[in-house]
């Protein structure tokens, strides 16, 4: 292969590939059904979040650790909710540590989960397979319902 | 096997090997802390002295850090000896080993003390990622200072650590554009660009790691032919597209715009055309591989060339949307995971490590420690079959439940806990093996740094 052809190929994937980050920054996630929900104290949880590592242990839209459940609609689960959600974060479990959380802390990461709760749906449990391989959901997607 | 060209100061080649020495105390702390995670997830309370918050980020960052020591390591090692230059500036790459390590040391306390703040495989203060980016600056601004001297043609394992190391900056940013409002605020954007940044993190060092698994079989057969070839570029390009724009199946789940996840998916089976040249050329590969199996580095390439396979055939399935939506938040992932870092990465930067090592020190294993060396060789890679196989069926237990949605996440778990179990056995058998493989070459540096 010649020098000045992959020196042409490398420019083109590298401009793609800047190209292609600023259009994922923008328009590939300008929706977000949550933000309604986005308040100083939902971003105050997020923090708090991340400084207590839950992700270690939780999923949110499966990603993270795998020693706990998957909290993106812990709040609009049957049988769950912030109620719920408190109660673990005020006792802790066998295996879920006691974070030592005051009350506001804890109403923070509610409000984040309640955020997190309105931007879609994990783990997707409806939906259709097409013939190629790709999927329609059933459900809070961005195909209606 | 060529000689080292002659005439080279010993500095460098002491600064790689300070490279090599922590890679392997990293790697050995990294398996101690995910052993002691995996026995977290199956036993609760287990050493609770250090809980699962703490265990897991150790083990991510230190297994991360293991990765890039080796792979930097031998890059400033091979460039001046073995690709007919001189490293632009030995002082900066000093300067790179000890703000890493000083860094490193810093995360360690960070994470001991429970003080996080950042985002998953990054969980330290996100302030720490300041000197690694300027850490990170300096070897590229040696590494493209050192290569601009020699002129073309390169051979393709240049171009790829030249794209690793470039792409690793810009890549590593992007982890960190979170502390923006402007990405942090909305979800959904945030995801999709922490998962972007990281899925192509990942082809960033698999271009550093790659580019030394084609420079060790080049420089101990002494043919560069593949090295310069037109299949070898094409393939790199390949690569590079797939580090570009194959990321977004970590999260079809994310409600982001539809023809990100088409993109991905159509990308993600160009990986076909890896694989197939794989198994085209697999049977003549491997019978000249097998000639030079007593060649300890060769040996891990094969066995590194037998998990990309395996790894390959697993990633192409968990690409496709109708199966990646029952194996996504599964231990699927974890195998998939587990097998590349282990089984291909780990593989080939102990290749190089088991090349570089006497190269540097001027020893040689003696028959009794290139027999340990073996030995763990066979263990490391039968027990993470099964270490992976384990992964495998508890992933498709779990997402087989899930979606069937009549168990709660506790049974879900109790289900999976004999696979988890046996995950956390072998885990133990695969750092006998490590071990098997390592003190060895320990012995030669420290006869070496005395």
């Amino acid at each position: 292969m010649r020098l000045n052809t992959k020196r042409f190929i490398a420019a083109i994937l590298i401009s793609s590939f800047f190209i292609y980050s600023i259009v994922i920054y923008t328009t590939g996630t300008s929706v977000d059904k949550g933000k309604d929900y986005i308040t100083e104290q939902s971003k105050k949880g997020r923090q708090l979040f991340q400084n207590k590592n839950c992700i270690a242990c939780h999923q949110i839209y499966g990603l993270g650790g795998f020693m706990g459940p998957d909290l993106t609609n812990v709040i609009s689960s049957p049988g769950k909710g912030a109620v719920y959600v408190k109660a673990f974060l005020q006792n802790g479990t066998v295996r879920m540590p006691n974070l030592n959380l005051t009350e506001t802390e804890k109403d923070e990461i509610v409000e984040f989960l309640t955020y997190t709760d309105k931007t879609g749906v994990s783990p997707v449990k409806k939906f259709e397979i097409n013939y190629d391989g790709t999927v329609n959901w059933k459900g809070r997607d961005e195909k209606g319902n | 096997m060529t000689e080292p060209l002659i005439g080279k100061g010993e500095m460098k080649k002491e600064i790689s090997i300070y490279f090599i020495l922590f890679a392997i105390l990293a790697l050995v702390g990294g398996v101690v802390f995910g052993m002691i995670g995996a026995f977290q997830s199956v036993i609760p309370g287990f050493f609770n002295f250090i809980p699962f918050i703490k265990c897991r980020p150790l083990h991510v960052s230190l297994v991360i850090a293991w990765i890039f020591l080796s792979a930097v390591g031998g890059v400033y090692y091979y460039l001046p000896n073995y690709c007919k230059v001189t490293l632009f500036s030995d002082k900066l790459a000093k300067v790179h080993l000890w703000i890493f390590i000083s860094t490193g040391v810093l995360v360690i306390i960070s994470y001991l003390m429970g003080i996080f703040g950042g985002r998953e495989y990054w969980e330290f203060p996100p302030v720490l990622a300041i000197p690694i980016i300027i850490s990170w600056i300096l070897f590229g601004f040696n590494f493209f200072k050192t290569v601009f001297t020699k002129t073309e043609p390169w051979p393709v394992y240049i171009w790829m650590w030249g794209t690793g190391i470039f792409f690793f900056l810009f890549t590593y940013l992007e982890s960190n554009l979170w502390v923006f409002p402007y990405f942090r605020d909305n979800l959904v954007r945030d995801i999709t660009v922490q998962w972007k940044s990281n899925g192509s993190l990942v082809g960033s060092w698999n271009m550093l790691i790659y580019g030394t698994a084609i420079f060790l079989m080049d420089r101990i057969k002494n043919d560069n032919s593949i090295a310069t070839s037109r299949i070898a570029f094409i393939m790199y390009f390949l690569g590079l597209i797939n580090l570009i724009f194959n990321w977004a199946h970590h999260i079809y789940i994310v409600p982001n715009a539809l023809w990100i996840r088409y993109i991905a998916y159509g990308i993600s089976m160009t990986e076909l055309i890896i694989l197939g040249k794989i198994i085209w050329n697999w049977k003549r590969s491997l019978s000249k591989a097998m000639q030079d199996f007593h060649i300890l580095a060769i040996r891990f390439i094969v066995a590194s060339d037998v998990w990309i396979l395996l790894n390959l055939m697993l990633a192409i399935l968990l690409s496709i949307p109708a199966i990646n939506i029952f194996t996504h938040g599964t231990h699927l992932t974890v195998a998939h995971a587990m097998g590349s870092t282990i089984g291909i990465n780990t593989m080939i930067l102990i290749a190089s490590c088991l090349f570089l090592i006497p190269d540097i020190t001027k020893q040689q294993f003696s028959k009794l420690q290139a027999k340990s060396i073996s030995v763990g060789f066979w263990v490391m890679n039968i027990v993470l079959l099964f270490f992976w196989i384990a992964l495998i069926v508890a992933g498709y237990i779990k997402g087989y439940l899930v979606i069937q949605d009549k168990l709660i996440f506790q049974d879900i778990m109790l289900q999976i806990n004999p696979y988890l179990i046996t995950v956390a056995i072998t885990g133990c058998v695969i750092f006998a093996g490590i071990l098997m493989v390592f003190i060895p070459p320990l012995k030669l540096i420290r006869k070496y740094l005395r």
